[in-house]
């Protein structure tokens, strides 16, 4: 029996802070609340512990461990007193799955119609995933998809079925 | 079947491997073939020729084809939920233990009773179904319809679920070539030394198209050559048995790859459609050949030349012993060599062209084989297998000049290009008179995204029949041959066929053409020449040149009917994929769904959601429970996870200024810590949502929606800020999922919440009706908004998603004693009807208006504007005729149908009674114990208490007095506690 | 199926990712307007075969509405453009010229075009 393509494991423990605001104004006090570098457009940047990533040309996301986020997003809040924003702790209506192995890229070909090829290595892709709304951006080995809470049972389910063993798109 | 000689060559065959036995079953005979066969192949190995009924006359036919053109050759394979009608067994490899049946032919292939349909052909011309419909009306019920419906239809659908896995995947490239015969690999390596991603799509196993057949080892030589260059590269995929269905806007290309196809062993995906995104794509997609049309040209051993030499070549199998061949080209004499050297008799090579010359006729002459010249077949002997063939002058009108003894004909009318995919998505064909053939238009190809060709075609597909280079010889020209002879009589023309699966003629086309069918479309459905799986590959081509002949017309005014997708067919399977059982679509589940589910929730869809409609207990229906659960909030209180509402945050300076946009009511006004009620309309006026709305700050509100509305709503907020109010400082979150809501409703509601501690004072004086307050409870963080839909005292609170469970579980905990009761949608649904209030999707149907159900309280008229205020001044809107609501109190007892309509004096111009309204909702109310209903009236609230009548389906008819819609606690004091 | 590209996140979508919004550059008549106008708003629609202008939201996406320049017989693209542009870029107009030089605008588009 061929292994599968890919491991599917949901990741628990994450905070999640959605950050709306005129980026060109606020952008760079956020990034420094955040302490990460402002990421460029469809781009997510890091520190290994952290990640924010760019959703839409008003809106940031913040990726952290769970136990951060009040201070998080009291330094947020801080940051972007006196500018129109809007800050809202999401972790809880969010399900996040990581997809590592050495054919990771093709359980995501098999759901998205993302060109991976034009994904750059900091690339923060939001598609769909079959018929479900997704983001995904890269790991050092696959990559970390982020759907909804109502749906993941859905999106275990067609990750796993796209990691069937014996699977793989190489030619045959 | 008796034989005196193997069918199986002693030697030859590349695509086969001799030590591999592989036994099967054949309509109940055990059978082998070897490794690498085709379900063909491997049949004709066993002498078994005849593969087939035709459809409609039921003739017996044999394999025409070697590949995916094959009308013929078409089986039931597998079994159980594994049964596929309408293999194909010209590109079915052959699989150990597999089992095949004929079809379309009963009791069996030999002896099919139904093939009395072939003596009855001249009863059966073309258009036959159409003409059945004009005959007596009774004729077509009691005769017709019954016998056309026994015998439609190739194969029978498999009734049991398919075991099977299937999957897609995408894929995107700079370049698809499509074909990997010669010229389909020269194109991929030219554009990848170009440089960008290649990928190249083979429909067989085997790569090289015709060029190692048709050029031997050297033409296998040059295709390895290419394989190797090609393999060697990053920027090329080379992909095996991926058939290439269709081609679509914008460079979309549809294909699919055979994984493990008749294989269940291997655990893998049995096909995988590729959607793919091409730059360009390549169609190297080869030609196909003709068939002759000479009488009783389908005679099982009449066969397309390429094939039989296909199947001695690539298989080593003889589709029989003695050989003749018939042609109007050069091409044809190849299959003469390849019968020589693999040791057959040859009887003779017959040409329609006047003069042979050239090398390959004179290699076959040097071989000692009659050529004989401006000839044709002047018919085909033999019924259920060929026996011989009577010769006459092409010129003439099928004087018997001499004929042969033969077991096969292999027929050669010339080559069509295969132009599908360049004309699936608008590609144009041009006449090529030298040829005879269509081919692509390069200058008329089908447009891309950015207004330049997205296909175009390379090699055979492009009408370059000698695209193999050094590797070809000289070829003389091909002439043209539509009929032969060219002078035949009727009698032979009904028996020349066209279109081998539906049985179509020369003399149904010419008919078509008497009867006034002088489109190629029209002919095309009339006499359904190239429909069903055909689609113009085998008949397309002699099919338009008969009917431009008897038209009198060039072939290019005929032009040719519509290419369209799929080239070949794709099964369901395929196209649903991993979307289906679990995965079919994604159920949305509240964070409560699994406690749900433990205490028997009989589910109720909306949209995607999954939520509990009742929850019945032992011995009791869902008509018991919702009665249970409604008298227990009633009587002390219950619990309604209320989760699925949507809920959108809007904050910014100018948030107010919107939502007095969005809303017919005031929220700008709405003070810090209160909630009002709001309803929503479109621009047409018509109500598409409703809810509670919250002020939680200064500048920011939180906005409920229905379940169903949450993304809708959103969207609808999202539009007009995003292309309308841009300018406004507005930002929207739709933080639906992100909470956990839960209503408790009842006498007893506050005493539940008083016991899971926190720090909200929840008394009336701090948290009156329609308040808010946030702090916790139970030690969760939550907000409590006092709102209520049943009309009882009543709470929902809302808490973080991953701490709704915590929630529910103490409030059950904590209100054992009180016997708080989990109540589903339904008891909802009862409660509020019994109170009065409408529900989206009940009395609203996208043409009411809020003025129509009595909201007209929740319209501000001192706004200068909203979103639909415009509409609501239209004469239509303010007519006071319109449809309004009531309450309606059945006479008899019993609770009025749902969506029944009440009638009124006189009918209308189809004859039907008018009506004047219509009932929205209904129920038994377990709280009055009593039917109660809504409905919509005209003139309705001004006329309580007159009577209307509601026809029944049955006839009966039922009546209902005309009431308030609010049964129950008219006064609303109930909500107060 | 088409594609286009947002020009918010530079995504190359699929027509599966966007939601269609209909005509582009409708001009909301709200109270006050008269029953014509209205009219026309609701309901007068150019559809044209060849060049329109077209509203589409990258739904699977960064959730923007952004609008379209397209052949609706060709499919061919001319750009896309952001939502909050009230009569379309000149780079636009010009690609459209380019592709289609006898293309004028519909009559009742006439005040955006005036504003090249």
């Amino acid at each position: 029996m061929a292994e599968t393509l890919a491991q599917v494991a949901r990741v628990d423990g994450l905070g999640m802070i959605q950050i709306r605001a005129d980026l060109d104004c606020a952008g760079e006090a956020i990034a420094e609340a955040a302490g990460l570098a402002l990421p460029d457009v469809a781009r997510i940047t890091g520190d290994g512990s952290r990640s924010l990533g760019w959703m839409s040309p008003d809106e940031l996301l913040l990726v952290l461990p769970a136990a951060d986020l009040p201070e998080a997003l009291a330094a947020l809040e801080q940051a972007l007193a006196g500018e129109h924003a809007l800050l809202a702790d999401v972790s809880d209506m969010r399900a996040v799955f990581d997809v590592t192995g050495r054919h990771a890229a093709d359980v995501i070909a098999k759901l998205s119609p993302t060109d991976l090829a034009a994904l750059p290595p900091d690339g923060l892709r939001r598609s769909r995933a079959a018929q479900v709304a997704v983001g995904f951006w890269r790991l050092a080995d696959g990559f970390r998809v982020i759907g909804f809470r109502s749906t993941a049972d859905y999106l275990a389910l067609i990750l796993k079925n796209a990691a069937l063993p014996g699977s793989t798109l190489a030619p045959r | 079947m008796t034989h005196t000689r193997p069918f199986r060559l002693p030697k030859g065959g590349r695509l086969i491997d001799r030590a591999w036995q592989l036994p099967f079953r054949f309509d109940g005979r055990h059978l082998r073939g070897v490794t690498g066969d085709t379900l063909a192949s491997a049949l004709l190995a066993n002498g078994q020729m005849m593969m087939g009924r035709s459809f409609k006359y039921h003739r017996p036919r044999g394999p025409l084809a070697s590949g995916a053109e094959e009308p013929n050759a078409l089986f039931g394979l597998g079994q159980g939920g594994r049964f596929e009608p309408n293999q194909r067994a010209t590109t079915t490899p052959l699989v150990p233990g597999m089992v095949l049946r004929s079809q379309n032919c009963w009791p069996s292939l030999d002896a099919d009773l139904m093939s009395v349909n072939s003596w009855l052909a001249p009863l059966l011309p073309a258009g036959f179904y159409y003409k059945t419909f004009i005959h007596p009306r009774a004729a077509w019920k009691h005769l017709f319809e019954p016998l056309i419906r026994r015998s439609a239809g190739l194969g029978r659908a498999p009734a049991e679920r398919d075991p099977d896995r299937y999957e897609q995947a995408y894929a995107h490239a700079d370049l698809v070539v499509v074909g990997g015969g010669i010229a389909g690999l020269q194109a991929a390596r030219a554009a990848a030394d170009r440089g960008g991603r290649v990928i190249v799509l083979e429909q067989n196993p085997h790569w090289g198209g015709r060029t190692p057949v048709d050029h031997g080892p050297e033409g296998e030589a040059a295709i390895a050559a290419l394989l190797d260059d090609l393999r060697g590269r990053d920027n090329v995929t080379l992909r095996r048995n991926t058939m290439a269905t269709g081609l679509y806007d914008h460079g979309y290309l549809l294909a699919r790859e055979s994984l493990a196809d008749h294989d269940p062993n291997q655990g893998i995906p049995r096909q995988r459609l590729w959607r793919i995104r091409a730059g360009h794509v390549i169609a190297a997609t080869g030609a196909l050949e003709r068939p002759l049309a000479f009488a009783c040209n389908d005679v099982p051993g009449v066969m397309l030349a390429s094939a039989v030499r296909d199947f001695i070549v690539d298989y080593g199998v003889a589709p029989g012993q003695r050989l003749l061949v018939v042609t109007n080209n050069d091409d044809a004499y190849r299959t003469a060599l390849v019968a020589l050297d693999a040791g057959l008799d040859l009887a003779a090579v017959i040409d329609a062209r006047p003069h042979a010359t050239g090398p390959l006729p004179d290699a076959v002459r040097e071989r000692g084989v009659d050529v004989v010249t401006g000839s044709g077949i002047a018919r085909v002997r033999g019924s259920r297998h060929v026996e011989g063939v009577a010769i006459c002058r092409q010129s003439g009108d099928g004087h018997v000049t001499g004929g042969y003894d033969c077991d096969v004909v292999a027929m050669s009318g010339g080559w069509s290009p295969v132009v599908h995919l360049f004309s699936h998505c608008g590609g144009k064909l041009t006449w090529d008179e030298g040829q005879a053939m269509f081919r692509p238009d390069p200058d008329r190809p089908p447009l891309g995204a950015d207004g330049q060709a997205m296909a175009s075609a390379t090699g055979a597909a492009n009408g370059d029949l000698r695209c193999a280079g050094d590797l070809e010889r000289d070829e003389g020209p091909t002439l043209p041959v539509w009929v032969m002879p060219q002078n035949a009589g009727a009698k032979a023309r009904a028996k020349m066929w066209l279109d081998f699966q539906n049985d179509v003629k020369v003399s149904d086309v010419e008919l078509a053409a008497r009867e006034g069918y002088a489109s190629v479309e029209h002919t095309k459905r009339y006499t359904t020449l190239g429909m069903a799986t055909d689609q113009g590959k085998v008949s397309n081509i002699n099919g338009l040149a008969i009917l431009s002949g008897a038209l009198n017309q060039p072939i290019p005014q005929t032009g040719t009917t519509t290419f369209r997708p799929p080239y070949a067919p794709l099964t369901l399977a395929t196209i649903a994929a991993d979307a289906r059982g679990e995965a079919f679509q994604p159920l949305r589940k509240t964070p409560m769904h699994g406690w749900h589910d433990r205490h028997g929730a009989s589910w109720e869809p909306v949209g995607h959601w999954r939520r509990p409609y009742c929850y019945p207990r032992a011995g009791e229906d869902r008509h018991a429970a919702v009665n249970r659960e409604i008298l227990a909030v009633r009587g002390s209180v219950g619990t309604l996870d209320a989760s699925t509402l949507g809920k959108i945050v809007v904050k910014g300076p100018d948030a107010g200024r919107f939502l007095d946009m969005i809303y017919t009511g005031m929220m700008s006004t709405l003070p810090v810590g209160k909630c009002r009620y709001g309803i929503m309309c479109n621009e047409n006026g018509f109500l598409i949502d409703d809810g509670v709305v919250v002020r939680l700050s200064q500048d920011t509100w939180l906005c409920h929606t229905t379940t169903g509305g949450a993304e809708r709503i959103h969207g609808h907020m999202e539009d007009w800020l995003q292309c309308e109010w841009w300018d406004w400082k507005v930002f929207t979150a739709n933080l639906t999922e992100q909470f956990a809501q839960v209503a408790v409703a009842g006498p007893k509601a506050h005493t539940l919440l008083e016991r899971l501690g926190g720090d909200i004072d929840l008394s009336p004086e701090a948290l009156p009706f329609m308040g808010f307050a946030e702090g916790q409870l139970a030690g969760i963080p939550a907000r409590v908004f006092r709102i209520s839909f049943s009309g009882e005292l009543s709470f929902e609170v809302a808490v973080p998603a991953g701490r709704g469970l915590e929630l529910w579980e103490r409030l059950h905990e904590a209100g054992r004693d009180l016997g708080v009761t989990p109540y589903g949608t339904e008891a909802m649904h009862v409660m509020r009807a019994e109170k009065g209030f409408i529900m989206i999707g009940d009395e609203t149907d996208g043409t009411a208006i809020p003025q129509d159900l009595g909201l007209g309280w929740a319209i501000s008229r001192k706004k200068p504007d909203y979103i639909g205020k415009r509409a609501h001044a239209r004469s239509h809107m303010t007519d006071g005729a319109r449809w309004r609501l009531v309450g309606l109190e059945s006479l008899d007892g019993r609770v009025l149908p749902d969506g029944a309509y009440a009638v009124d004096q006189g009918v209308n111009a189809n004859g039907q009674k008018k009506t004047q309204g219509r009932v929205t909702s209904s129920y038994h109310s377990p709280t009055l114990d009593r039917p109660i209903a809504m409905g919509l009236v005209r003139h309705g609230p001004e006329r309580m208490g007159q009577e209307l009548e509601f026809p029944l389906p049955s006839g009966e008819v039922m009546k209902a007095r005309i009431v308030d819609p609010v049964f129950y606690d008219k006064e609303g004091a109930r909500a107060n506690g | 199926m088409l594609t286009l590209t947002c020009p918010y996140c530079g995504v190359k979508a699929e027509e599966t990712e966007l939601q269609p919004g209909g005509e582009a550059h409708l001009k909301r008549v709200g109270p006050g307007g008269s029953d014509q106008a209205f009219e026309d708003y609701l309901f007068a629609r150019q559809n044209p075969k060849g060049v329109h202008f077209e509203r589409w939201r990258h739904a699977y996406g960064c959730g923007k509405w952004f609008l379209a320049a397209r052949d609706t017989a060709t499919l061919q693209v001319f750009g896309t453009y952001r939502a909050q542009t009230p009569h379309p870029p000149d780079e636009i107009t010009a690609a459209i010229k380019a592709a289609r030089p006898d293309w004028t605008p519909a009559p009742n588009a006439a005040d955006w075009t005036q504003a090249e």
